[in-house]
């Protein structure tokens, strides 16, 4: 009896190739990659972040940037009391829409806080970086609780 | 325009895991199902068939298609898919009969979720650069959405548990439903938070199964001699992908579709509405304009089992059954997509 040969072959699933992230989200990510963090102003004056493309209204290309505050106010949250394994923080956090200095409109992003408690609408919150970055969303790790915040 | 008429609908149990059956196995009982309702042997009796499914429940590109096994495809059928719920399946296939290209059509809408973790792999269908990458799951997403109404005073958390009771309660007549009960409000509020806001009652439960539906020109309908409802509008809006970018507290394309179709312009006797969050439902009876007179969800809605995209056609197809049996004249149907209701239809269904 002879035996056969079995084919094997490490498999990667996975696009083979690259994507280009264009001239606005691709300048978005890297100013985060240098913490810096831009919104792009909208038809309608309104300061948005992170940049759409075009406008979400009149659907004009959109190109007149605004650096915002790296620090901001919760709109609004939820808490993640089992993170999944899937979720950027492995420890209980909150999903927050956060309106930054200076943006007309909130973005979503995590919050690491210490409780459930210790959030609330109306806190002030920072963004905190990764040592890394590579030009991702994820550059900006998540956010953090402003200190003394009584606001 | 060629008037439309719902002639047969079918829907499966809504289980939490549909064990070692595939999704052929899961269409296959509802396709028989509607053509014994019509009189018919197999998708060659209709002129166009059209599904809804999201390959990413599979996790493969072009899974859907391995759904028309299901269909016998030989000879060759004209045939169609979205990725999306099969609402939106049943709104191609309403072009393709008021265009004259077809006098009836098959829709069925499929989704297996239990192996995967379904919040998780629809964070996956959000924009690649913002969202996805944090892999913001949509239980997270709703739960945005909720502390927004809460925190305005436009609900509050008993009248979401009101919302989860009266499904609940209702289910108990619908023998296809995952959950039924007779919950008490305090019960349901002493629920730990699952997402705070949310507790896991406030969400649909993730259930497998399909759902398939029959659809003809009037003329055809009475040809095949079998009850039938008229499909008198069916409209549909959506609103930009990034959730921010809207306001939350309203469902602004809900109630263009509405006001498009004239929805408030005649009594509604039945809504059944795509509601997977108990707060939605709030939000989507205000967008639909419906008032007291108007019983909401008495199949118990999708919190009660929610079929991925086929509970939007079940939605249609509940208010069918109700209007055929003469336990209403006019219902509204209302089907949603998308993060946060990003994208909604609204259909109206009237005696014929």
């Amino acid at each position: 009896m002879t035996t056969m040969d079995t084919l094997e072959k490490p498999f990667e699933l996975g696009f083979t190739y690259t994507r280009s992230t264009g001239p606005v989200i691709g300048h978005f990510l890297g100013a985060l990659a240098e913490h810096r963090i831009l919104g792009v102003r909208g038809s309608d004056g309104r300061v948005l972040v992170p940049p759409p493309e075009f406008d979400p209204v009149t659907a004009a290309p959109l190109d007149e940037w605004v650096e915002l505050a790296t620090e901001g106010v919760v709109l609004s949250w939820c808490w993640v009391a089992q993170p999944r394994a899937s979720h950027p923080l492995q420890e209980a956090f909150a999903w927050i829409m956060v309106q930054l200095d200076g943006a007309d409109v909130p973005m979503i992003h995590c919050l690491r806080a210490p409780a459930m408690s210790a959030v609330r609408s109306g806190a002030r919150v920072r963004a905190c970086w990764v040592a890394e970055p590579v030009g991702r969303i994820t550059d900006l790790c998540c956010f953090e609780l402003v200190e003394g915040d009584k606001a | 325009m060629r008037d439309i008429a719902i002639v047969a609908y079918s829907q499966s149990p809504c289980v939490a895991d549909a064990g070692a059956a595939n999704e052929v196995e899961l269409i296959m009982p509802q396709l028989q199902a509607v053509y014994a309702q019509v009189g018919i042997d197999n998708a060659q009796a209709v002129d166009f068939v059209c599904s809804g499914s999201c390959d990413y429940l599979q996790g493969a590109a072009f899974a859907f298609v391995a759904g028309v096994d299901a269909l016998g495809a030989v000879p060759p059928i004209k045939e169609s898919h979205v990725e999306m719920d099969a609402a939106w399946a049943l709104y191609e296939s309403v072009l393709k009969i008021r265009m004259g290209h077809a006098d009836s059509a098959l829709i069925y809408g499929f989704g297996k979720s239990s192996p995967g973790e379904l919040p998780t792999v629809l964070s996956q269908r959000l924009d690649p650069y913002y969202l996805a990458p944090l892999w913001l799951d949509t239980v997270s997403l709703a739960a945005l959405q909720a502390r927004l109404l809460l925190e305005q005073g436009r609900v509050s958390e008993r009248q979401m548990a009101e919302v989860v009771q009266r499904s609940r309660r209702n289910a108990r007549a619908n023998p296809l439903a995952q959950l039924a009960g007779d919950p008490s409000l305090d019960d349901l509020l002493a629920e730990e938070p699952f997402v705070a806001p949310l507790r896991r009652s406030d969400c649909a439960p993730v259930s497998d199964g399909a759902a398939a539906m029959i659809i003809a020109t009037v003329e055809q309908a009475r040809t095949w001699g079998v009850p039938y409802a008229r499909l008198t509008g069916i409209d549909h809006r959506m609103e930009n992908h990034n959730p921010c970018l809207r306001d939350l507290t309203r469902s602004t394309s809900t109630r263009q579709a509405a006001e498009a179709l004239g929805v408030s312009d005649a009594p509604v006797d039945v809504a059944e509405i795509y509601a997977p969050f108990s707060h939605q439902e709030i939000l989507l009876c205000e967008a639909l304009g419906l008032g007291q007179e108007t019983q909401v969800n008495p199949s118990g809605g999708v919190l009660a089992g929610n079929l991925m995209m086929a509970s939007g056609l079940a939605r249609v197809g509940e208010v069918f059954r109700r209007v055929v049996a003469g336990e209403a004249r006019r219902g509204v149907a209302h089907a949603t997509s998308g993060p946060c209701l990003q994208h909604n239809l609204v259909a109206i269904v009237e005696g014929a």
